[in-house]
């Protein structure tokens, strides 16, 4: 790569911490997020656990700096990126040519279904104020706006591995010196859309979920936002950036609209995508943040790919759903944080809930929080509808 | 850092003739995707669960790939402001009056914003680099801006890039609502794509020279400096444009108006969403017409404003903005 | 089994098939009907719709959805247990 773009800091917010310290935090203290659902009202609150951000919209609204009638979407993106700017030490975002690519998959759903039962009943009715952002770039705007950015604002949808995919196109404008700064990564905030569409496919576990797990049975859906700065050479020397994103590649899996091909096609081609741009051999890895959904089908694909590229020998490797829960748009954003802080610190993550080694894999995935470690480079996973695979790698 | 249009296919309301016989006018605020028989492109047994977003995305992106002859694109790269708002619809429709009970996943999965590229890739069994832009009126810019990053990296790829875009009864409505189908501004749709390549070749048909955006300026006047600045950094003046295609809607064009008349003031004006109606992604209709304007080096009466068609074409810049807040730059050359 | 194949046919939008040309014992699935693994979730979700029956386990699926007949063999046999 000619132009090096580096990680200057990270911001996470989700349903185990609202800022990147509380996070870390609950991986030390082996405290998974699901709970009973408070905020989102839905039919399905006793049946299916979920990881909600533990916080109402006006908490939220108050901390972002926003009115509490906006979408939750919108409130913990804008919490996130904040922590991610002053993280990163970089000082006003004016002195730059700064942008923001966010990721999210529903916009403002949370508001629109709200709406639409008015309107369904009588089309004038329905407040014009709960769809003005429904759509998903609308979303990115009210942080950009807020942020004062305004030499890029973009929004990718590339259902669960949407966030991994703005890091990608944030990294390409640094590259081609079109930008100094990019703010990148995703948000999601839970809505019944989205619940009850993953519950008609019949993948939303009644329990914690168990990725990698051969008991495994679904995924609990989480909520939260995540982004990271990615920085230039000349504003990374002026920093103490936590690392570099060294590779990334995106393929489609061309399968299935949902299901992904059971040996990983595109699973495997988006890891060796990103290996390759980074240089590195399979071996070179040090730590896997995992897709790991904990779905039959994500993680037996996933892991076949991984045992495709890695065997004889796999690095540590561990699902932060297993705490989180899936966050959809925003979780490659947040497993962007997770990864590059993990290589910056020396942390391995654990993986909650689980017992049994699953059959078809000749590995399994870390079970316990470590500090100390010694990690030069790291990848993490992100996969999704649509045949959608992107994988990350960050490097010392 | 430019590329070339190797190829394009559309699906809009008009016939897929950039120079049609007869130019389809609607009646009301409705112009619709004259829908062609989607099952030339597409196998029934695949058709089945397709809404008519997705039928018109891969009709086209199918058209533009014969027209550039190639048969598997190295990336797929979309654009979408609203995604696939029929499926999203009856989800919805069904959550709410069914309450949350005996929901089907069909309009869900389809619901997705990266379906259409998803379903693309999937029929093509294409394993290239996809991705989906969902940024309003910069969805179709960001497209094109990402395809070029991703030609700059390897200059042998050939990138598929397009935007699709579909009215609904549901949005339709709610758009009306705000206010934004008065003074004849009809609602739009459709779908355009473009097989691009970095290299010229025999099949190259235009340049894309390069794409802009600008979000939000504070003033006409930054506005105006800033379409000068974009032309200067591509070496040209303002009076180096052959003709001008911009975004006039019908309604208040006034901004395009003054601009106009302080940059262009000598050049030939011409227009494009009375052919196609009003979407966020029009401009990539507008891409679709260009492209075919420079090759054949013939410019359609019916799209002209101001001026007369001009007999030889070199350079076309297409300027859209949608509530003066988003603006989108292409400039489009002669091969 | 007629009105099966019609709720069939309507609820997986089989443009162009008729009821009488799906077989009692045709296979629906792949080399069948050519049905996958979304339509086995909307078929799910007719036994709901039509016949008030639930599956909790989409890996039931595949020997309940073989084929019309034994469809219609399964919905007989959850109705009498109910009645």
């Amino acid at each position: 790569m000619s132009k090096g773009v580096w990680i200057a800091g990270g911001g996470v917010i989700c349903g185990i911490g609202e800022n990147l310290g509380a996070c870390l935090d609950a991986f030390e203290k082996m405290q998974p997020g699901m709970a009973t659902m408070e905020h989102l009202h839905s039919v399905h609150a006793q049946t299916f656990p979920v990881v909600e951000v533990k916080a109402d919209n006006e908490t939220l609204a108050e901390r972002a700096g926003m009115p509490a009638h906006w979408s939750r979407t919108a409130l913990l993106s804008m919490i996130a990126a904040k922590e991610a700017i002053q993280s990163s030490g970089i000082g006003e975002l004016k002195q730059y040519r700064t942008g923001l690519v966010s990721a999210n998959t529903v916009g403002g759903m949370d508001k629109t279904e709200h709406f639409m039962e008015a309107f369904l009943a009588d089309p004038k009715k329905g407040r014009l104020k709960e769809v003005v952002h429904h759509e998903c770039g609308s979303v990115t705007e009210l942080v950009a706006d807020a942020l004062g950015i305004r030499h890029h604002v973009s929004t990718i949808s590339t259902a669960c591995s949407s966030a991994a995919n703005a890091l990608m196109y944030g990294a390409r404008m640094i590259r081609s010196g079109m930008l100094d700064v990019v703010i990148a990564g995703g948000t999601d905030a839970l809505t019944r859309f989205t619940l009850n569409g993953f519950n008609t496919l019949m993948i939303l576990d009644q329990q914690k979920c168990r990725p990698f797990d051969d008991t495994r049975t679904g995924l609990n859906l989480g909520e939260g936002a995540g982004y990271v700065v990615l920085v230039s050479d000349a504003v990374a020397e002026k920093v103490k950036p936590w690392c570099k994103l060294s590779g990334f590649a995106n393929a489609n899996d061309a399968y299935h609209q949902t299901a992904s091909s059971p040996e990983g096609i595109g699973n495997y081609k988006a890891m060796q995508g990103a290996l390759s741009m980074a240089a590195l051999e399979p071996a070179d890895i040090d730590y896997i943040n995992l897709h790991g959904t904990g779905t039959q089908n994500n993680d037996s694909s996933e892991g076949l790919a991984i045992e495709r590229l890695f065997a004889p020998a796999f690095p540590p490797l561990s699902s932060t759903k297993s705490f989180t829960g899936h966050t959809l748009g925003a979780s490659g954003g947040i497993e962007a944080v997770f990864a590059a802080f993990a290589l910056k610190e020396g942390i391995i993550y654990p993986n909650a809930q689980f017992t049994t080694q699953m059959k078809e894999l000749p590995f399994k995935p870390v079970t316990t929080f470590s500090r100390g470690n010694v990690l030069t480079h790291v990848m993490s996973n992100s996969f999704g509808f649509g045949g959608n695979c992107s994988s990350l790698v960050f490097s010392k | 850092m430019k590329a070339y249009i190797q190829g394009t296919g559309c699906v809009s309301a008009q016939d897929s003739s950039i120079f049609p016989e007869t130019i389809r006018e609607y009646e009301g605020d409705r112009l619709p995707v004259a829908d062609p028989d989607y099952k030339q492109w597409i196998d029934i047994k695949q058709i089945r669960r397709m809404g008519r977003v997705i039928k018109m995305g891969v009709a086209a992106s199918h058209i533009s790939l014969q027209d550039a002859g190639v048969k598997m694109p190295d990336a797929i790269i979309m654009g979408t402001a609203y995604g696939c708002l029929a499926d999203t619809g009856v989800f919805l429709n069904k959550l709410v009056t069914q309450q949350e009970d005996m929901l089907t996943p069909t309009a869900f999965i389809q619901s997705t914003h990266n379906t259409v590229g998803g379903q693309i890739a999937l029929l093509l069994g294409c394993h290239a680099y996809n991705n989906t832009f969902v940024h309003g009126a910069f969805s179709l810019e960001n497209a094109l801006q990402d395809s070029l990053l991703f030609l700059e990296e390897d200059t042998s790829r050939k990138v598929l890039a397009g935007a699709v875009e579909e009215i609904t009864d549901y949005s339709h409505t709610i758009l009306s609502r705000f206010g934004l189908y008065k003074n004849g501004v009809a609602a739009g749709e459709g779908a355009s794509f473009f097989v691009l390549g970095a290299e010229k070749d025999e099949q190259s048909q235009a340049e894309l020279t390069a794409v802009e955006m600008l979000y939000k300026p504070a003033s006409k006047e930054e506005t105006g400096s800033h379409i000068e600045k974009f032309l200067n950094r591509n070496g040209l003046q303002p009076s180096d444009i052959d003709l001008l295609i911009t975004g006039r809607n019908g309604g208040d064009d006034s901004y395009y108006e003054a601009i106009e008349a302080d940059l262009f003031a000598t050049q030939p004006v011409a227009k494009f969403k009375h052919l196609c109606g009003e979407f966020p992604t029009a401009a990539a209709f507008a891409l679709w017409m260009v492209t075919g304007i420079l090759k054949k080096q013939q410019v359609p009466p019916a799209i002209m404003v101001k001026g007369n068609a001009p007999s030889k074409v070199k350079r076309i810049l297409i300027w859209n903005h949608q509530n003066t807040t988003h603006h989108s730059l292409i400039l489009v050359s002669a091969c | 089994m007629a009105d099966l194949k019609a709720q069939i046919i309507q609820q997986l939008n089989l443009q162009e098939v008729k009821p009488e040309e799906i077989g009692n014992d045709q296979p629906l699935f792949k080399e069948g009907l050519g049905l996958d693994s979304i339509d086995a979730l909307e078929l799910i979700v007719l036994l709901q719709q039509h016949h008030g029956i639930r599956i909790a386990n989409p890996e039931d699926g595949p020997n309940i959805f073989y084929s019309v007949r034994t469809m219609a063999e399964y919905i007989t046999a959850e109705k009498s247990k109910t009645a």
